[in-house]
């Protein structure tokens, strides 16, 4: 079986974010960038699938300009097979657009299972999976814990609300992960450098048929609002005093 | 956990493995690269750097001199540099105290000092541009992996390094996710971990190297990048000085650049042969912020990023021997900062590229490595690295003996009439851990509260640097002897700790009426000054997993 992976390259998650100073969008400029967490976790359940006799090839997706290529070399570098990097240069995408192209690569490959983290932690949509199940008609489980392949079903445990989950799923299917599924790899150092040897194709939106067409536009980006600094107070009667007074929560 | 051998390492070989992704260690691959291609001989090279990607852990002012640069990319300006911002203004400043401030005319300044030509940069950024060039020129560059141990021939010689485990818990046991260490064979190991690396400490020790050398001097950088309002701007704009709030024994000097993007670097070095336990780098920086000379750019502004790290700067008569068999040092881990210019970032450059320039003329003669490459000296001797070192060799002894005052103006004379040709040599070779005096002789500093605009707590500024360690691992500060901090340090000297660690690490804590001393490791922004300052001598640094420490953008 053939697992594709969707990784994207984010800020990196110990980074603080900042804000532009005309409020346009968060600033990247000199800011330190990683793959997704999630995506991390998507192709380190690949890797496990493969190790467990499941999956035989693993093909890693990303989208974005030339750096993208970097969060596809660590996948590589973790253990994946091959990388297709789609070249969307600066282009200002959504989930809809993102889940298209990944939508024509399925289309391309036709893997057994589609691996994607449950969201980005840099737009937190949490939109793509479940977009992309639909474009592929295919079954999908999102916030997986726990994932086995038996037979051609995947029974995926996945986190809700009240507790846990189970689903069983024809294949081929869609999955996003969620934190506690695994805890990934380190990189090895010579597999770094293996995977420098290890095929990435390029491919274009264009290539794969699909006209990016942005219907969303970001108005405005604040930070969270300072917490105003705090003070110590005298006595107990005094926190009651102003708990009733000043606050007015009593 | 039982300890790794080395037998069940994984290895791999190079023909030269340097320790450190700054510029002296990518100078030296990338001039390595540039020498091999010339000669049309394969070579390989590989730098690991502890940090989690290059330049996130490189601090600096910075305003550099190009002069290495030229030498290794003369094409460095159409290759894209990030040499944006030539100094446009030079300013050296007296601080007399919280709200005066003294103007030196600039023909009393050092010329040393004079910054006309320089450029003020990131050498963070520098530092990623340099990697992309020896990446494309074929050295293969490993951040995120630490050099945790040196790797020794059977003669005793070097022959690599050994990098650190990974997923190793906090008590010393290997968790699910445990992966061993590399053994990372070289003919030449090239170590440029930056001032006091602790590979680097391990050689002074094993071959004796600073057996003929004065004791090295250290001071505390800190420094923060601040957004600060355009009107307010000057891209170029360079401010030195010294004086308040540091007195009383104290020395250091403060900076102010304004470079791209109407953001100013400003920080503080304070050197760390302070005598007084009660006082806190970290809160003179805190201070001099609101001295009207620099409170007038950075008011409105917001902070964006915090760091700190240690600098050599006993300049030449603190060199040691720089060979030995297998390696060399480099840059700052041996101290090659010009204390005179404030600058190191050029002649750690050049020093990298002498250290290239002998591996390779030694590679291509045949030598497999492991030797002692004592051509390097010689190289060194005949640099202008060597000119420039010497030249300043007096600055630091005489500001240190002498004062600001009556050493400043013993620089002046012998920097710009005798163009550091004095036929003396100062020595000052008291070393800064035994500078401290027991509290008893000294007296309490009031710092003033942080008041959220200008001045900070530390915490809030150790958040800012992006300091990260994976949570469970074993402690990478070392305590010798776990009860000297209490047993004696507290009772000498307050525990100075808590006051010189710039990011909050060591803390003295109270547990059911008793004092405890907490060591709060995960804040570690790397800088070494507790493996400096300590009065015991009692803390050893050592490189945690590798990846973790500070994550610095632009610094």
């Amino acid at each position: 079986m053939k697992i594709v992976v969707a990784v994207k390259r984010v800020i990196d998650y110990n980074v603080k974010v900042r804000v532009k100073a005309d409020n346009s969008n968060v600033d990247l400029n000199n800011v330190k960038m990683s793959i997704n967490p999630f995506c991390e976790i998507a192709v380190e359940e690949a890797l496990r699938l493969r190790e467990a006799g499941v999956a035989s090839e693993i093909v890693v997706v990303s989208i974005g300009p030339k750096q993208a290529q970097d969060v596809i070399r660590t996948a590589l570098a973790m253990g994946a097979d091959r990388g297709i990097w789609i070249d969307s240069a600066d282009a200002e995408m959504n989930a809809l657009d993102i889940a298209c192209l990944l939508g024509r690569v399925v289309e391309a490959e036709q893997p057994g299972l589609v691996l994607l983290g449950k969201q980005a932690i840099d737009s937190d949509n949490n939109q793509t999976a479940q977009m992309l199940a639909a474009l592929c008609d295919f079954p999908q489980a999102t916030f997986a814990s726990a994932v086995t392949v038996e037979g051609d079903q995947v029974v995926v445990t996945r986190e809700i609300d009240g507790g846990l989950q189970t689903l069983a799923l024809d294949l081929p299917a869609v999955i996003s992960t969620d934190l506690r599924l695994n805890e990934p790899r380190y990189v090895k150092l010579p597999e770094i450098m293996k995977a420098k040897k290890k095929p990435l194709t390029t491919t274009t939106p264009e290539q794969l048929g699909v006209h990016l067409e942005n219907t969303l536009s970001l108005l405005r980006v604040e930070p969270p609002a300072e917490r105003s600094p705090g003070i110590r107070v005298e006595s107990v009667d005094q926190l009651i005093e102003n708990l009733k007074h000043q606050a007015k929560v009593l | 956990m039982e300890k790794v051998e080395n037998s069940e390492r994984d290895a791999m070989a190079f023909d030269v493995v340097i320790v450190g992704a700054g510029p002296a260690g990518l100078s030296a691959a990338c001039r390595l690269m540039q020498l091999a291609q010339a000669a049309g001989q394969e070579l390989s090279v590989c730098v690991v750097e502890k940090g989690s990607e290059v330049g996130a852990h490189i601090l600096s002012g910075a305003v550099i001199e190009s002069r290495a640069l030229d030498e290794l990319f003369p094409d460095w300006r159409e290759r894209g540099a990030p040499l944006k911002v030539a100094v446009s203004r030079d300013e050296l400043y007296l601080l007399r105290n919280e709200q005066k401030a003294v103007r030196i005319p600039q023909a009393l300044i050092p010329a040393t000092m004079h910054n006309s030509g320089n450029h003020v940069v990131s050498l963070g950024n520098l530092c990623r541009w340099l990697a992309e060039q020896a990446e494309s020129l074929g050295v293969e560059v490993f951040p995120g992996f630490s050099a945790h141990q040196l790797l020794l021939n059977a003669d005793g010689s070097v022959g690599g390094i050994i990098t650190g485990d990974m997923g190793v818990g906090a008590d010393g046991r290997a968790l699910d996710s445990f992966t061993p260490g590399l053994i990372l064979r070289a003919g030449y190991t090239l170590f440029a971990e930056g001032c006091r690396g602790h590979l680097g400490r391990q050689l002074y020790r094993r071959f004796g190297l600073d057996a003929d050398s004065d004791a090295q001097h250290y001071g505390l950088g800190l420094k923060e990048l601040w957004d600060i309002k355009p009107e307010r701007h000057q891209p170029g704009l360079v401010i030195h000085g010294s004086g308040w709030p540091l007195g009383d024994g104290a020395s250091g000097g403060f900076f102010l650049y304004h470079t791209e993007n109407h953001q100013v670097v400003v920080g503080l070095i304070v050197d760390l042969n302070y005598r007084n336990p009660y006082l806190s780098p970290y809160d003179e920086f805190q201070r001099l912020k609101h001295h009207p000379l620099l409170a007038q750019y950075l008011e409105g502004g917001k902070r964006v990023v915090y760091g700190a790290r240690a600098i050599a700067k006993g300049g030449f008569n603190a060199l040691p021997k720089m060979h030995f068999p297998g390696g060399l040092l480099l840059g700052c881990n041996a101290g090659t900062l010009n204390f005179a210019k404030i600058k190191g970032t050029h002649t750690a450059m050049k020093s990298g590229l002498l250290a290239a320039e002998t591996v390779f003329a030694a590679m291509a003669a045949g030598d497999e490595g492991g030797r002692d490459l004592a051509d390097y000296a010689r190289r060194f001797r005949d640099s202008w690295l060597h000119e420039e070192l010497r030249a300043a060799r007096n600055f630091g002894p005489a500001l240190h003996r002498f004062g600001p005052f009556a050493g400043g103006a013993f620089n002046f004379i012998d920097q710009n009439l005798f163009k550091g040709r004095l036929p003396l040599t100062l020595h000052d070779n008291h070393p800064d851990h035994a500078s401290l005096r027991p509290t008893r002789e000294c007296t309490p500093i009031n710092y003033p509260k942080p008041d959220g605009r200008l001045s900070f707590d530390k915490l809030s500024s150790v958040f800012l640097s992006g300091t990260n360690h994976a949570e469970n691992q074993p402690c990478h500060l070392q305590l010798h002897d776990p009860s000297l901090p209490l047993g004696s340090n507290l009772l000498l000297y307050a525990e100075p700790a808590q006051r010189y660690c710039p990011a909050g690490v060591y803390e003295i804590v109270e547990e059911n009426g008793e004092p405890r001393f907490r060591v709060n490791a995960q804040n570690c922004v790397h800088c070494k000054t507790c493996d400096i300052k300590d009065p015991a001598q009692n803390i050893t640094w050592v490189t945690p997993e590798g990846g973790g420490g500070p994550n610095y953008p632009n610094m």
